[in-house]
């Protein structure tokens, strides 16, 4: 666990205190709402539709107990007993009360958490592969490329008014968990011929209105010019961004108008500059960093034969558990999205259960998933039966891990003050509909993203049934994308044609899922194998041809 | 009432707690939206908010809301501001729901 360094716990500290005396400023009327809001945003704290919103960062999702226990007293002692993981491996809290919110910050700074730049058209907490330092594919850890960056962005005078925010996430493995190619900037760590490690860099991707898949800028960037390469993109963006128009100032938009050979030129020449002007990163400060993300020592135990199991316990490896770098260890991928529940919600009670489990059985660590799942990296094969049996008496041993169940959805309406519909319900009712783990198994890997509006925090773009809720003359509308992809083989999703009310989206979802299993190959052909296969027209008969129908006669 | 004009209200957020809170023919705030002051022309809805713009200290975010006359007090007419009656539907002991 990368721990704080006495300059960062002393910036942190600054900054509560700094908040501390805007929020006492705010309230004896000092400062305007119009003053002070651009600096509770600074600071996470945002006002949604029913009340504030805490949203506090975890970089590259890695937590540990100590840090889990204290979200959970957060959300006991100032909000209401629960917190919501994002897609942005961030945690947020739906119930501030503003005048609590320092004493929050301060003790999120006890654990070595914070809010800053959770907001704001800054460089955004640093997303990376939630299976990092652990996954059996990959070449290398990411988190201590995204800790440098985050030392680098923290507070980064030239970018703290960028014409947008920029998210930055990176990738260790070339199976891409990290949605890189959704970001402003993805990195995707390799070697060159020599064994050299380096990074494919990404650039110009995103959702929302625009949505893009982000385009190779750099086939190999190697590992120490990282800081000055993005300080050349970042400034070609901050220089070139359009800041008249808020929906073309995102660096997908520049990409795309000024043309990728051109923007490569300009950040070539850019990166000249910077390489010249930057020193080059401490190697001591590097190696202390490397240090913090050490593998942890694993044990060396027999490893039990678990194929006589119970039932629920076979059902939950076979879903919910991955390969580990080491053949005796498993990643387990709690699922936080049970039957009937709101995606990546967790009670308190259950942010401590985990805490437990993590210390007990996972080397202390606990990971964010931007699919809103919360994985332990490190868990010793003997242990799986124990840490099953802790898992279900803590209600979160669901085995839906990359089934139809297993939902990303925003918060929607039911909090997001952007939002043009709901997307929790809908999650809630797909996961009713199809309870069945029996049945979710047999159709297979399946990922379905919902979205409470054209923002995309809910990744729809690349679901593969993608879902975003519109309002269409004052009544919530649903449309669908089909063939979304968001991994090393991105894809956008491709819209169905018109919406549905929000009443008939579940039944057009199970349509489309009857026509995938009616029509696949077998078993094996999974739903995106399938739409590929057959394009959109059986689906799309699916979804409307009753409304055909009807219209004929 | 002028032709075609929907009567609105008043609403907004409270400075300390965030909740959602409705503007009263009294001057007051309110968390009920049924105790609302009612604009019935265009006229009346620029005074109203301008009132309802008076108390930076304890209301952010004020806007005009579109209602209907429900047995002579207003309801909400889109779905947003139906939802910001209750509080969010995952939860239905959180928000102003759990009062009712
Ligand atoms: S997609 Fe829209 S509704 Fe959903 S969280 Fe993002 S801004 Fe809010």
């Amino acid at each position: 666990m990368y721990d704080y360094t006495d300059f960062d716990a002393a910036f942190v500290r600054n900054r509560v205190a700094e908040f501390r005396d805007q929020v006492a400023r705010r309230l004896d009327g000092s400062l305007t709402e119009d003053e002070f809001k651009p600096l509770r945003l600074m600071n996470g704290l945002y006002l949604q539709l029913h009340a504030y919103m805490l949203r506090v960062a975890i970089p590259y999702g890695t937590l540990n107990a100590r840090k889990m226990r204290q979200l959970a007293h957060i959300a006991d002692t100032w909000d209401k007993g629960y917190g919501h993981f994002t897609t942005r491996q961030n945690i947020q809290f739906n119930w501030p009360k503003l005048r609590d919110v320092p004493d929050i910050l301060d003790a999120l700074a006890d654990v070595g958490l914070h809010a800053i730049q959770t907001s704001g058209n800054c460089i955004r907490n640093v997303t990376a592969d939630h299976f990092a330092g652990a996954a059996a594919d990959e070449i290398e850890d990411p988190r201590p490329t995204a800790e440098l960056i985050r030392q680098w962005s923290t507070d980064h005078p030239e970018f703290a008014y960028l014409p947008r925010k920029f998210k930055v996430a990176v990738t260790g493995s070339p199976n891409d968990r990290a949605v890189t190619k959704a970001h402003d900037i993805g990195l995707r760590m390799l070697r060159d011929e020599t064994g050299a490690p380096g990074y494919e860099v990404i650039v110009g991707g995103g959702l929302g209105r625009t949505p893009m898949i982000g385009k190779v800028v750099r086939d190999f960037l190697p590992k120490a010019d990282l800081l000055p390469y993005l300080e050349a993109i970042l400034r070609v963006y901050n220089l070139s961004g359009r800041r008249d128009n808020k929906y073309k100032a995102r660096i997908k938009i520049l990409v795309h108008e000024t043309g990728l050979e051109e923007i490569r030129d300009l950040i070539e020449a850019e990166f000249q500059r910077t390489r010249a002007e930057l020193p080059p990163v401490d190697p001591a400060l590097l190696s202390s960093i490397e240090a913090a993300f050490a593998p942890p020592a694993l044990a060396r135990r027999p490893v039990p034969d678990l194929s006589r199991a119970d039932a629920g316990l076979r059902s939950f490896i076979d879903t919910n558990v991955m390969a580990h770098r080491d053949p005796d260890h498993a990643i387990v991928s709690v699922s936080m999205k049970p039957v009937g529940g709101t995606p990546g919600d967790a009670t308190s009670d259950q942010m401590r259960a985990l805490a437990d489990i993590a210390e007990r059985y996972s080397h202390d660590e606990l990971r964010i998933s931007h699919e809103q799942n919360v994985i332990l990296p490190h868990v010793h094969r003997a242990d799986l039966p124990a840490v099953y049996d802790a898992l279900r008496a803590a209600g979160l041993a669901t085995a839906n891990i990359g089934l139809v169940s297993d939902i990303i959805a925003c918060p929607g309406m039911d909090y997001c003050a952007l939002a043009t519909a709901r997307s929790i319900p809908i999650a809630q009712q797909i996961g009713t509909t199809f309870a069945d783990l029996d049945a979710q198994a047999d159709i297979g890997p399946l990922k379905i993203k919902i979205s409470g509006c054209i923002n995309a925090c809910g990744h729809h773009h690349v679901g593969h049934i993608g879902v975003l809720g519109l309002d269409r003359a004052g009544v919530e509308n649903y449309q669908i994308t089909l063939g979304g992809d968001g991994t090393e083989t991105a894809t956008l999703g491709e819209r169905t044609g018109p919406g549905f009310a929000y009443d008939e989206i579940v039944p057009a979802i199970t349509r489309l899922i009857e026509t995938y299993l009616r029509l696949r190959e077998d078993r094996s052909e999974t739903f995106l194998q399938a739409y590929r296969r057959l394009g959109m027209a059986p689906f799309k008969d699916a979804l409307y041809a009753q409304e055909r129908r009807a219209d004929a006669a | 009432m002028a032709r075609d004009f929907i009567p609105k209200i008043a609403t907004g957020n409270d400075l300390l707690e965030g909740d959602v809170v409705y503007f009263t023919e009294s001057g007051d705030w309110t968390r009920d939206h049924g105790d609302a002051a009612v604009a019935g022309t265009e006229e009346q809805a620029q005074a109203l908010l301008s009132r309802a713009s008076g108390f930076p200290q304890q209301v952010v975010g004020v806007y005009l809301a579109e209602a209907r006359i429900v047995n002579g007090r207003p309801a909400p007419v889109h779905f947003r501001e139906v939802f910001r009656t209750r509080g969010p539907s995952n939860y239905p002991h959180h928000g102003r729901q759990a009062r009712a």
